[in-house]
């Protein structure tokens, strides 16, 4: 079936927004398209063919990568294979190349975009996980073209639904601090060999140690999905904030997370105790492997390609 | 229509399409590049791969448009020309032919280009890097461990090292051409995209069909009101069950399964069709159907095998005698309490399967050809890769109403099949539509459609006794099945009664009682697949076997050893083993490997850090061909031509397995042949004699010794023209490298030929081979004519913080009774253990209430390149007496032990049995929490909760 009419590739922001403002409302965003076209064919069952398509892949602005004044900018059209190879994502957000190195199969990765994945707002999206971890801000393009820097957890409004429309708005891309002397972040999943590649549990860390490397001075952690949204998860966070790291301190916030924290039951996905322990188990992993590279400095990703 | 400006393959192009084709659209149906193909539009089996640019990427989701400006290479651009012209092989192209890494072919263009841009990049890949970069690229036929050497070997070549050399198991002496590893004939053409699938052809005229189905599991439909779709311009045709001109019905045991249901009839699953439509485009086609009104009465839904036997379940089949018990089998052997009687110990267990899809490549495809379209098509033809085109004629026939005589079937390739190509798919509605229209029509299955459709695997709950004497012996089993058979007959009545004649495992069991239930419900069908039903119940005997070990503190290999089945030993079903019983070997072989050089420091399991290993043992025995008394003939005719070459022709199936170079060489064996002189025609009604069904691993010995009988009768015919014309008696004349030789002076075999016909002696010989006979169940003797059997032994490792499940190795030995063809042999080994292990670890079909919950692949996980394991394979070859040169079959021997060796090692690695499939790692994981030593649910059962954050 044919899914749509038109196929159109604008150069600017401004011509995206005003592409979609044409069709009011009959015409979609594209970026890879891996998510968009599969929902489309299978789980619209192609019912309402779209006027059109308006890719953004081919707006300079939204395929950089970039690192100016300590922050790093990440276009929302950049594929999951460009922020994979980034050696600037890998030394400055360690767990965004973790996160998008799992994501799908390498064709998918090829053509997926760091976008794609936030738009999409699924409660355990991998990038996502990291961004949130990041303290990551999402620059959106309203349909009256005005621009504003979100925080990312402002995107998100319930699963698969954030407050982007992508029939008029643009997500125009991603901002963070890069992370600096004594900062480090990691990410991991658990997942599992059967049905949908949704991750069981997702796990980012992002820490700050004091300097003598011996304090955690500030964290944040995203587990996901806990919550219809992606969240921080605060109650943690604040059990290791401005405490000295020890092997047990891990581990008894591990256990005490395990047991705070309610994810639920998803099914053929998880039960609700397997995903509490799991986020023992991720805490129990990712905690320490983001506090050893703060201190040695030393951030080489993990895992990428066999999610 | 816009400008689309692409380089293709090096060629610039300029192209006036539609801004809404997809990569994979535009490059199969606008330009005819078909060599990419297509499995499930969801970007999820990657076979569609091609570069864009240099990157690769999947063009089934892939906008064409997104293209624009851009160079894109497919698998045809992968070859280069040389000067001279001549086709230049791309060196993955060379090294995926010399490792065997091409079965049927419809994946290996997506292998190729996804490798081919890893090289590039990469020249000098890890293993971890071939997986990462394959991980989403499917083959499910080889088990991947000959493509990651295709890929390691075209790497050295590309960097200007030797080639590795194939991995060719170890066989008994060779012959002149069996028991040489020959390449199948056509395998250039698989590996540059022009081998043709159905899809991949086309006729003057075509239109394209699409059928409605059911809405519901269980429905009496009212009323179908088709108007508003004839209506939409560009429909052709809309058929409903009034249009079906002969008998409707179809199926290839019992014809209980409608072409069409009508108004007032029943809807038995969501796969059952309801009307056909045909357009001039597939698009239009889709659309009508969503134009098609259909009134249903839902009716009660009977969704599980075991509420189906209790008296008030509702019917499927209402009228039928035997309500929803679609076969109750038995096997009754010795004196069961006796049995039990002398047993020191005895254990009982109950185990599940689920039902488990083929996911063979290419989704199902059919085209119709009216009689007179041309030439070529004198009578009604349908193109369709099948795995019986003669009982396809048959059954098209009886439902168009014609004399068999009237139809032909053309076997086109077949991108897998695995017995999921078995039954009726669209060979009959394209019939019908063709018939309508006149014109030739295709009809193509969504890989959505696909899934939702054909037959699958049964799922099974198996309940099982098993008694032993504390020396060792097993006294007796006792065991209750019940197999989900789905809403129409199919083959259940024959998988499940293997599933029952085989549920003692290969072991001298005295007393044996075993009941199965095969019941029909209103899920998909169940039919034949790999393995059929043996892959079930092996799981069952297997682990009670573990159990039965553990009970008498006994070595698991050593409990096998003392109980395998021997020459003398009489089966269950009251067979006396005579000959070619080569188990023991199988357990010798595997125990060598695995303990031979450790010197007694040999554990079962050991902790590692978080991970826990584990190694498990199973054994397995699968016959060969139809046996239970059906009749059993393969036909098979070897003509030889002026030029020196000979054309073998049966209508078997070659779905990957590699027939065609088993066939030929059967050929030049007796012929004296060079290999190459040997061409074979498969699956043509009109042009080969009937093999049969490919199925029950039973072509090797089938038509093997068709083409081997009717090879001796053409050579016997030339012997008596030579000896006559040089005055020597015939055993002096030797057939080899492709002459005649007469005592020191020779005729070329062509020349021989020549000669023959010159004297009105006939060149063409025909064979029909009958297999030695067979009794029904229940009536002693021998029940099948040859048995294969395998040992396997896998290490798994189990990590113990998640649960998360590993098979790292398979040591496995099979008794073929003699390797015909090493490397293919080889192939189908890999190819069913990693088949077998997605069984054991990723896949379930999940129906819920008859309604299918995997309705994209993307739902059903099959194992990918990341999942293979080291297999190391070790071949016996214990003769078979009647097999050709010893053979027996081995398609699917290798597919039934892996499930229990892999939950055998389980339980050696942490100490949890796993009772029920797919292993479930949550289940897993509690289990070891709680101190739990069994799990009895799988990953189907892991439910949501209301609970709510």
């Amino acid at each position: 079936m044919a899914l749509w009419e038109r196929y159109h590739t604008p150069r600017t922001v401004a011509d995206a927004l005003a592409c979609l403002a044409r069709y009011d409302g009959r015409a979609r965003l594209i970026a890879g398209g891996t998510d968009l076209l599969i929902d489309m064919q299978h789980v619209e069952n192609g019912e309402h063919p779209l006027a059109a398509l308006v890719d953004v892949t081919t707006i300079s602005e939204m395929t950089k990568v970039s690192a100016q004044n300590g922050w790093l900018r990440v276009g929302a059209a950049v594929t999951h294979t460009s922020i994979v190879k980034s050696s600037l994502v890998e030394k400055y957000a360690t767990c965004l190349v973790e996160s998008c190195g799992v994501v799908g199969g390498l064709q998918v990765r090829n053509v997926a975009t760091l976008g794609g994945n936030v738009a999409h707002a699924l409660p355990a999206g991998d990038g996502t996980t990291s961004l949130v971890a990041l303290g990551a801000d999402a620059e959106v393009a309203w349909k009256n073209g005005l621009r504003e820097w979100l925080p990312i957890t402002q995107i998100f409004r319930g699963p698969g639904v954030s407050a982007l429309d992508s029939r008029q708005d643009v997500l125009v891309g991603f901002r963070f601090r890069c992370s600096r002397d004594g900062e480090a972040s990691a990410f991991k999943r658990i997942m599992r060999p059967q049905g949908v590649a949704l991750p069981i549990l997702g796990c980012a860390v992002w820490v700050q140690l004091d300097e003598d490397r011996r304090v955690l001075k500030d964290l944040r952690i995203c587990i996901s999905p806990v919550d219809r949204v992606p969240v921080l998860a605060t109650e943690v966070e604040n059990a290791l904030r401005g405490r000295e790291i020890s092997e047990a301190l891990v581990r008894e916030v591990a256990s005490a997370a395990r047991d705070k924290l309610h994810p639920r039951a998803s099914k053929y996905r998880a039960s609700a105790e397997y995903r509490s322990h799991m986020i023992e188990t991720l805490l129990n992993q990712v905690l320490p492997l983001a506090i050893e590279r703060a201190r040695s400095g030393i951030a080489r990703a993990e895992g990428v390609g066999l999610g | 229509m816009t400008e689309l400006r692409l380089n293709i393959n090096g060629v610039d192009h300029d192209l006036d399409v539609s801004e809404s084709l997809t990569l994979a659209a535009l490059l199969r149906q606008e330009l005819g590049l078909t060599g990419t193909k297509i499995g499930c539009d969801e970007a999820e089996c990657g076979i569609c791969t091609v570069h864009v640019d240099g990157i690769p990427v999947d063009s089934c989701i892939y906008p064409a448009f997104k293209a624009q400006g851009r160079s894109v290479r497919t698998v045809e651009g992968l070859a280069c020309r040389a000067a001279s012209d001549e086709e230049q092989l791309h060196p993955l192209q060379r090294e995926f032919i010399n490792h065997c890494a091409v079965q049927c072919g419809f994946c290996t263009p997506g292998l190729m280009m996804t490798a081919a841009a890893l090289l590039d990049e990469n020249p000098e890949p890890e293993d971890r890097d071939i997986k990462v970069a394959l991980k989403d690229t499917y083959c499910r036929c080889t088990g991947y461990t000959s493509v990651l050497r295709a890929i390691h070997s075209a790497g050295r070549v590309m960097r200007g090292e030797e080639p590795l050399p194939p991995g060719e198991p170890e066989v008994v002496t060779p012959l002149k051409s069996i028991g040489h590893s020959e390449l199948v004939p056509d395998i250039v053409d698989r590996v540059t995209g022009r081998a043709k699938y159905t899809d991949d052809y086309s006729f003057p005229g075509m239109v394209f069909a699409r059928t409605l189905r059911s809405a519901h599991p269980h429905a009496i439909v009212r009323h179908i009101d088709t108007s508003r779709a004839r209506a939409l311009p560009g429909v052709l045709a809309v058929l409903t069950r009034a249009d079906v001109p002969g008998e409707n019905a179809h199926g290839i045991v019992t014809l209980d399964w409608p072409v069409l249901v009508g108004e007032n009839e029943v809807a038995r699953y969501t796969g059952d069709a309801i009307a056909l439509v045909a357009a001039g485009t597939a698009d239009i086609a889709e659309q009508a159907l969503r134009l098609i009104d259909v009134e249903y009465e839902p009716l009660p839904v009977v969704a599980d095998p075991v509420y189906a036997h209790s008296p008030d379940a509702p019917l499927v089949h209402a009228g039928r005698e035997g309500g929803n018990l679609l076969k109750h089998i038995k096997v009754r052997h010795g004196d069961l309490q006796r049995g039990f009687d002398e047993a020191d110990v005895v254990v009982e267990r109950t185990y599940r399967t689920p039902i488990i899809e083929h996911a063979f490549l290419e989704p199902e495809c059919a085209i119709g050809v009216p009689p007179g379209l041309d030439d070529e098509h004198q009578k009604l033809t349908i193109y369709v890769g099948s795995q019986i085109p003669y009982q396809d004629r048959n059954q098209v026939a009886r439902a168009m109403d014609l004399p068999d005589e009237q139809v032909r079937v053309r076997g086109t390739l077949i991108g897998g099949g695995f017995g999921g190509k078995e039954d009726i798919a669209g060979q009959i509605h394209v019939a019908m539509l063709a018939d309508a229209l006149q014109r030739p029509v295709k009809l193509l299955y969504s890989r959505q459609e696909s899934l939702l459709f054909h037959p699958k695997r049964h799922a099974t709950v198996i309940r099982i006794r098993t008694g032993a004497r504390r020396d060792g012996r097993l006294t007796a089993v006792e065991a209750e099945l019940y197999g989900d058979g789905g809403a129409y007959a199919s083959l259940s009545d024959k998988v499940m009664t293997r599933a029952t004649t085989h549920a003692t495992g290969p072991y001298d069991v005295p007393h044996a009682k075993i009941d199965c239930y095969a019941m029909y419900t209103n899920n998909p069908p169940a039919g034949a697949f790999r393995g059929f039903g043996v892959t079930q119940s092996a799981f069952a005997v297997e682990q009670n076997m573990d159990l039965i070990a553990e009970e008498l503190g006994m070595d698991p290999i050593e409990l096998r050893h003392i109980n395998a089945q021997k020459v003398g030993v009489v089966t269950a079903t009251g067979q006396k083993l005579r000959d070619s019983v080569g188990l023991l070997e199988t357990i010798r072989i595997c125990d060598e490997d695995l303990r031979g050089k450790v010197n007694g420091n040999f554990r079962w399991g050991w902790r590692e850090g978080d991970l826990a290993w584990g190694w498990g043992v199973a054994c397995a025995y699968k016959n060969t061909g139809l046996g239970g008394g059906a009749p059993d003939k393969s036909a098979a005719e070897v003509e030889a031509f002026d030029d020196g070459t000979v054309e073998v022709r049966t209508s078997s199936a070659d779905m990957g397995q590699g027939l065609v170079a088993v066939l030929a060489q059967c050929a030049a064996e007796e012929l004296g042949l060079p290999y190459r002189q040997v061409r074979v025609l498969l699956s043509d009604t009109d042009l080969t004699p009937d093999g049969g069904p490919t199925t029950a691993s039973r072509q090797t010995f089938m038509s093997g010794n068709a083409v081997r009988h009717a090879a001796i009768g053409l050579r016997d015919a030339l012997s008596s023209v030579l000896s006559e014309e040089h005055d020597r008696p015939p055993d002096l004349l030797r057939f080899e490298e492709g002459l005649v030789r007469v005592n020191g002076s020779s005729v070329s075999f062509g020349d021989a030929v020549r000669l023959a016909r010159s004297q009105g002696i006939p060149t063409r010989i025909q064979h029909e081979y009958w297999g030695p006979k067979t009794q029904p169940l229940g009536t002693g003797g021998d029940m099948h004519f040859a048995f294969s059997y395998a040992t396997q032994i896998a290490l798994v490792s189990v990590d113990i913080n998640t649960g998360v499940v590993h098979c790292e190795k398979i040591i496995s030995a099979t008794d073929v009774g003699r390797a015909i063809n090493p490397m293919l042999l080889q192939g189908q080994i890999e190819g069913g253990i990693v088949m077998a292990l997605g069984n054991a670890l990723t896949e379930s079909f999940i129906v819920e209430d008859g309604v299918p919950w995997s309705t994209l692949l993307a739902r059903y996980k099959m194992p990918s390149i990341k999942h293979t394991p080291e297999i190391v394979s070790h071949l016996v070859e214990d003769p078979a007496i009647e097999g050709p040169y010893g053979a027996k079959g081995v398609g699917e021997i290798p597919s039934i032990n892996t499930m229990p060796a892999i939950t055998n090692a389980i339980y050696n690695a942490i100490g949890v049995r796993v009772f029920s499939l797919p292993v479930d790692q949550d289940a897993l994981l509690l289990a070891l929490r709680h101190g739990e030593t069994e799990v009895h649910s799988a990953w189907h059962d892991v439910r949501e909760t209301k609970q709510q954050v």
